[in-house]
């Protein structure tokens, strides 16, 4: 007889989680970590939905996006959320995604107008340095100064292939010679943002590579305000972190929602504190006091993805031969 | 040859090698079907190549030239804190990359411990970035696994023969012509194959004290292929290349390797007569001082960056640490189940493509591994559910040369030593197994499993491909820490690892050699 209930349990079980539907959302690693933004994205999601919402972490934005072309058509994934520009247009030339319907109007500094990516959040790239320290002023001043700097490597990490976008887009031609110019300020290139922010963290260099939001976590996470990001002349470059519905969703509607819900006011207040980015939509009640004592740069860099797809190799090789003499 | 009675079975190895090689080489070329027509090898990928073989190889001399006499007075001294040093000896192998890196910089970087003292006398901070900071780091990772290695060789040697050596007078050269240097010839190819293979895959290590794109490794190229272009045919190429080139180097070794010749002893406890000149004390205590300092310092900026964040451990830290010690124990048994078979088969002759088997796991990426695994399990399960199994199998892959490396020799021993008897005893396979060979391999199979189980405690592997919110180990934990700007959690997290490894490898080896005197 008690077998017979637990069976009775374990099948009524199973048919709720049947009717239940599903939605898969692949996204980066540190968005699923207890401390970032999924746990109460999918908590708020959840509320709405009628549905369960499955984040699957997949280390970072390009690891992402080789994931999904690996499992092609038949990716489990309805929805990738975690590109950045410099990677959606190879993501669409792959004809996985489909064009979405979200209507919103977005607080960022460029316009955005793309029929299959949504922006959920955006932020400037910047060197961080100690508080009160002189800092340079643009990337000519830093190769002249002997100040010392840490980046990623772009072949390996999204913020290295940022910076050689915003040296690109700053320069243009001229990127080579300030390059070769940083050469001897390079402490050292590592494999990801975490090795060179923990180095840093370690005093191996006077700045990190990172975004014009860290100092933002030290002072509103840890009420620490030694830390600030130096504005540079020439503009910062930008990187907008954007999601996608996947053309072969076995739930097209429910990812109509979620893309929808991701520009709402629910989603879009959890991301300041949690992912230590701007907001695409600003929340009602604005940003989380720190936020204001941030650097606002006054010029905002950021190239199409075709032309980022397209002078990415050559930016690269550039990069590669003036840091390997 | 013909098939000779045999005390031991060789057919389970050799099944367990070909499943090794199958799986490697599977998911090779799975990652080859998967690929769409591209490029072959660019200059940049040759210059890769020529990087990588350069930093591998002067790593391995380092790693193993050093090694040799810090083993050398390990194994002729006794003093209080021996065992525990030559527990520490293994720590800094299994540590996570990242933890790894971080401490050698507290004592090397800019601001690290030398600069800092150097900065007292109005000198300028060291450089630790380039080719000599990799082999440096490298050789932090991988001389305590030489010596580790190499003193194993001087146990080897029967206690009769050093007292033989005793009575006859052997003066240092004679010790070294006629006891020393037969063992390291046996020892000594194998812990460079190992220890150069471990290199040739290096890439954060490489990358991050190289300076720079100069020090841009295959692995590196495999990971860019990969991710930067997705051109699956040239990260098989480039990782098929990394097989060619540690096989080669494994090949090379296990022709050097030639047979000891000490022959049988009856197990007495050992006791050194030689080695007694003030001379050779100073020295032994020096090479043992300079190895501890070299190893111990950088574990003790590990700890003492751990220590502040080590009470507040989110608690998914410590879930993570109980998934961690699930994979690695799972790992571990499968690890032994493949060692074991592997290395009697080896020991009744049959060794050369079995040896090669056993280090494919640790030649071929493990992101191509990874890889290839997703692609053969997606069409008959859900690769997300089984993210611990792989890991857990994986891992072991990893291991496996390691283990070889310990349980090899001790076999071959065995088959040598008590192979006829059993045989004119009539003795079955079942029984020489269990009465004979597995006791006797007894501290053998506990430092291998030891270092297997803390090896996948500390390795980040394949997890990383598979990961699901809310099973993650705890390396895994700390590189999400690491990335949300948690440092002083993650440097706890390390902490934790770090004991978890120690304590793990150091009842496992005792265990395995509780009544011996090591």
């Amino acid at each position: 007889m008690k077998h017979l209930a637990f069976a009775a349990a374990i099948l009524s079980a199973t048919a709720a989680t049947a009717q239940t539907p599903e939605l898969t959302v692949y996204t980066y690693d540190s968005f699923v970590a207890e401390w970032g933004p999924g746990p109460k994205v999918e908590a708020a999601f959840e509320e709405v939905c009628d549905c369960d919402l499955k984040l699957v972490g997949v280390e970072d934005g390009a690891a992402l996006l080789a994931r999904v072309r690996l499992e092609g058509e038949r990716s489990d994934a309805d929805i990738v959320l975690g590109l950045d520009t410099n990677l959606t247009a190879a993501a669409k030339e792959t004809g996985l995604f489909a064009e979405h319907s979200v209507d919103a109007t977005y607080d960022m500094p460029v316009t955005w107008d793309d029929p299959v990516f949504v922006p959920y959040d955006w932020g400037y790239f910047a060197f961080i340095h100690e508080a009160g320290t002189d800092a340079p002023k643009s990337f000519r001043e830093l190769a002249d100064s002997d100040q010392t700097i840490l980046i990623q490597d772009p072949r390996s990490s999204t913020p290295g292939l940022g910076l050689l976008l915003w040296v690109k887009s700053a320069y243009g031609d001229e990127a080579p010679e300030i390059w070769e110019g940083l050469s001897d300020n390079i402490v050292t290139v590592t494999k990801g943002w975490s090795e060179a922010y923990g180095l840093f963290m370690e005093g191996e260099a006077d700045m990190v590579l990172s975004y014009t939001t860290s100092p933002a976590y030290h002072l509103i996470a840890e009420e620490d305000d030694t830390k600030a990001a130096a504005p540079f002349d020439e503009g910062h470059y930008m990187q907008v972190e954007v999601a996608a519905k996947l053309a072969g969703t076995d739930q097209p509607e429910l990812a109509d929602q979620f893309l929808q819900f991701m520009v709402s006011d629910a989603f879009q207040s959890i991301i300041p504190t949690t992912n230590w980015m701007y907001p695409a939509v600003m929340p009602e009640d604005g940003l989380a006091d720190g936020f204001d004592t941030l650097i606002t740069p006054e010029k905002s860099l950021l190239m199409s993805s075709e032309d980022a797809a397209a002078i990415r190799d050559e930016a690269l090789s550039e990069w590669q031969t003036a840091l390997s003499q | 040859m013909a098939d000779r009675a045999q005390p031991v079975s060789a057919r389970p190895g050799i099944g367990a090698a070909a499943c090794i090689a199958a799986l490697v080489l599977g998911t090779l070329a799975a990652v080859a079907w998967r690929a769409e027509p591209g490029g072959g090898l660019s200059a940049a990928d040759w210059a890769a190549v020529r990087f990588t073989l350069l930093q591998a190889t002067l790593s391995a001399l380092f790693s193993v030239g050093l090694a040799i006499p810090v083993a050398r007075a390990l194994a002729r001294r006794r003093f209080a804190g021996r065992s525990a040093l030559i527990a520490l000896l293994g720590v800094p192998f299994i540590l996570p990359v990242i933890v790894a890196i971080l401490g050698l910089l507290e004592v090397f970087g800019r601001a690290g411990l030398i600069s800092q003292l150097l900065g007292l006398f109005g000198l300028d901070p060291i450089r630790i970035y380039g080719l000599h900071g990799v082999v440096l780091a490298h050789v932090f990772l991988n001389l305590p696994l030489a010596t580790r290695l190499i003193l194993q060789g001087w146990q080897e040697v029967p206690a009769e023969r050093f007292r033989l050596a005793a009575q006859l007078g052997f003066d240092a050269p004679a010790m070294f012509r006629l006891i020393e240097w037969p063992l390291l010839r046996q020892v000594i190819p194998g812990a460079l194959a190992v220890v150069f293979a471990i290199c040739l895959t290096s890439f954060a290590v490489a990358l991050t004290l190289g300076g720079g794109p100069k020090a841009t490794t295959i692995e590196l190229g495999i990971y860019q292929a990969f991710r930067f272009e997705f051109d699956l045919g040239r990260a098989a190429l480039l990782s098929g290349l990394q097989i060619l080139l540690a096989t080669g180097a494994a090949m090379v070794a296990i022709r050097l390797a030639q047979g000891t010749g000490f022959g049988t002893g009856l197990d007495r406890s050992l006791r050194r007569w030689d080695g007694r000149t003030t001379l050779a004390r100073t020295t032994d205590a020096v090479w043992i001082a300079l190895a501890a300092a070299f190893l111990l310092l950088p574990l003790g900026a590990i700890v003492a960056s751990g220590v502040p964040g080590f009470a507040g451990l989110p608690f998914v830290v410590w879930k993570a640490a109980g998934v961690s010690l699930l994979v690695a124990t799972a790992s571990t048994a499968l690890l032994l189940l493949a060692a074991l078979p592997m290395s009697a088969a080896i020991a009744t002759g049959r060794h050369t493509a079995i040896e090669l088997a056993g280090l494919l796991g640790l030649a071929a990426s493990p992101l191509v591994i990874g890889t290839g695994l997703f692609i053969l399990i997606r069409p008959i399960a859900d690769p997300f559910l089984l993210a611990l199994p792989v890991t857990a199998l994986v891992n072991a892959l990893m291991s496996l040369p390691f283990a070889m490396r310990i349980l090899v020799p001790r076999a071959r021993d065995i088959v040598e030593r008590y192979g006829k008897l059993g045989l004119s005893l009539n003795m079955a396979h079942g029984p020489f197994l269990w009465r004979v060979f597995l006791p006797r391999m007894r501290a053998q199979i506990g430092f291998a499993a030891g270092l297997g189980m803390a090896l996948s405690i500390g390795d980040l592997g394949v997890i990383t491909l598979f990961a699901d919110p809310d099973i993650a180990t705890l390396p895994l934990q700390i590189y999400r820490l690491m990335g949300s700007y948690q440092m002083e959690a993650a440097a706890g997290g390390a902490l934790l690892l770090l004991l978890l490894s120690v304590g793990t490898f150091w009842l496992l080896d005792k265990g395995g050699r509780h009544h011996a005197e090591i």
